[in-house]
């Protein structure tokens, strides 16, 4: 799958559902369905701040790929993170640094955070681009 | 006159209201905000200095809330009652004006350790300016402080005990007579945060002994942005001055100022003179609020209940006697984060509040990164309690 087809099957997930309850309820299947994520990888360096709830991202590149694992001890919070590297996991660094993210704005997701969680959720993307630039 | 509350008709997500954040800031009832209304648009006016008639209007309006606050708490005087931002600021003026004048290098403070940010940290930075130290009076397994612990903490250095009257993570109402009784049998003061007790209990600063009592309005319905600081009236003209300014001078030369008698000494600047006016009308939906009280103890006896028999719920703050307890609830789930809890809530259009609530020290005490609080007021009802419980079990099946 393209970036743009990856992003546009979580648009469509995402309009299956009505209700927000229902979007959370998937949130949290994907949280759940996150592979497991190592202890030892729950660093200082990897969590991410200005989340509520705790999270770590990992990063690693192979065969120019850049390869993301995460993991939260919040499941919604998991989900979000999930969603993210689903989208971006397995991508060149230059694809993802270029990306404009806008397809989060358009499936709602920060408007439907509280200000914290919303604020979780920037600071999670910020860290996929910084990672994505480290590595272009 | 019953009080009416604009926004408990509030919906959200389609959803009626139903507001437990209660702890945090409580809803205005239309008596206030048609009191902040009426001043802000026709008695708008610097207080005490003009001799204009508006001026004397204003003046008039914020010194009859002083009058009014000072007989809701049962002070002798009005002129103990002084204004301030909140709770925050008023303790923030208690610790830096008694900080002072009275603490030095090798001087003890006590607090309590279930006690709010804005009664640890403020005192933390006036034992690093002064090189004095904090000694901590814990709490148990229920979150009841261990009063029996007080008397081997105080030493020939202490110099105040500091506690909050009803903690804003527990809910419990902490035996401040007794604490009173074992300080004052020392010469030591105390210090009392009524901030989470003003809206439940009947609070008398007399019967209760306390030298300082400090609140705020904006949990108690009165409008954002207005607290208060009582002192006994000793102790208060023994505090120098927090901030300098504008009418809290006597006289003010090169050579030298003078400073005004309390409580205008602690009043530098301008004054908030819409929101002060409204403690009248918000003491009145206190006073109304109260005699309805018959169905807060319901809720209260019914969470006691069905929170602890939800599987993997631990609730902290657990009283020895119901009456121990406000309608405030904090708990953690085993295998629930508090946040995602919090989140499934308010798309059920319940608010809630989720996180360390501003006392990380009693967080790391029961060794958790945080809870879930619902705190209930006088206009929440028993079915709001029973919706509550209903979709708290519903949002844990949805997380588990």
């Amino acid at each position: 799958m393209t970036l743009e087809e990856s992003k546009q099957s979580v648009i469509d997930d995402f309009s299956m559902f009505d209700e927000w309850l229902d979007k959370y309820s998937y949130l949290i299947e994907l949280g759940k369905k996150l592979d497991t994520f190592p202890e030892s990888l729950k660093t200082d360096e990897r969590l991410i701040k200005g989340c509520q709830s705790r999270v770590w991202l990992n990063a690693e590149m192979r065969d120019g790929a850049l390869v993301f694992t995460a993991d939260s001890d919040a499941i919604i919070t998991k989900g979000i993170i999930s969603l993210l590297i689903g989208v971006y996991s397995g991508r060149r660094p230059e694809e993802i640094a270029s990306d404009d993210f806008a397809w989060i704005e358009e499936i709602g997701l920060k408007e439907n955070l509280s200000p914290t969680r919303a604020g979780g959720l920037m600071a999670m993307i910020e860290r996929i681009k910084e990672l994505a630039r480290n590595e272009h | 006159m019953v009080p009416v509350f604009p926004q408990l008709s509030e919906k959200v997500y389609g959803k009626s209201l139903v507001y437990l954040d209660n702890a945090a800031t409580s809803l205005r009832p239309q008596s206030v905000i048609d009191k902040w209304t009426e001043i802000s648009a026709k008695k708008n006016s610097n207080l005490h200095r003009a001799v204009h008639k508006i001026a004397s209007e204003a003046t008039e309006e914020y010194e009859n809330a002083r009058k009014i606050v000072a007989e809701f708490i049962g002070a002798d005087s009005p002129s103990q009652i002084v204004f301030t931002s909140g709770t925050t600021a008023s303790l923030n003026l208690l610790t830096f004006s008694f900080g002072e004048a009275f603490v030095g290098a090798g001087d003890e403070i006590i607090i309590a350790g279930s006690e709010h940010h804005s009664n640890i940290v403020p005192w933390q930075m006036l034992c690093e300016r002064k090189g004095a130290s904090i000694k901590v009076l814990p709490v148990d397994e229920n979150g009841r402080l261990q009063i029996e612990l007080l008397p081997s903490l105080i030493s020939q250095k202490t110099k105040i005990v500091c506690v909050a009257q009803v903690s804003n993570v527990l809910g419990l109402i902490n035996p401040i007579d007794k604490i009173v009784e074992i300080c004052h049998s020392q010469n030591i003061p105390v210090a009392v945060d009524g901030a989470q007790a003003v809206a439940h209990l009947e609070v008398d600063v007399k019967s209760l002994g306390c030298d300082f009592y400090a609140f705020s309005g904006h949990k108690m319905y009165a409008a954002p942005g207005t607290g208060v600081l009582y002192g006994s009236r000793d102790w208060l003209d023994r505090l120098p001055p927090y901030m300098g300014g504008g009418e809290m001078i006597q006289t003010v030369r090169w050579s030298g100022t003078t400073y005004a008698k309390a409580p205008q000494r602690f009043e530098a600047g301008t004054q908030n003179i819409s929101g002060v006016p409204t403690w009248g009308p918000a003491i009145e939906a206190v006073r109304h609020l109260r005699k309805n009280d018959g169905e807060m103890e319901e809720i209260r006896d019914y969470l006691l209940a069905e929170l602890p028999a939800i599987d993997g719920l631990r609730l902290y703050g657990i009283p020895s006697s119901r009456e121990e307890k406000i309608p405030l609830f904090s708990f953690a789930i085993d295998g629930v984060h508090h946040e995602d809890l919090a989140l499934i809530l308010d798309k059920m259009g319940i608010a809630v509040r989720s996180g360390q609530m501003c006392a990380e020290p009693l967080m790391d005490r029961f060794g958790v990164t945080g809870m879930l609080r619902a705190s209930f007021a006088p206009y929440n009802t028993l079915k709001e309690a029973e919706y509550f419980v209903e979709s708290l079990h519903k949002a844990i099946a949805m997380l588990r």
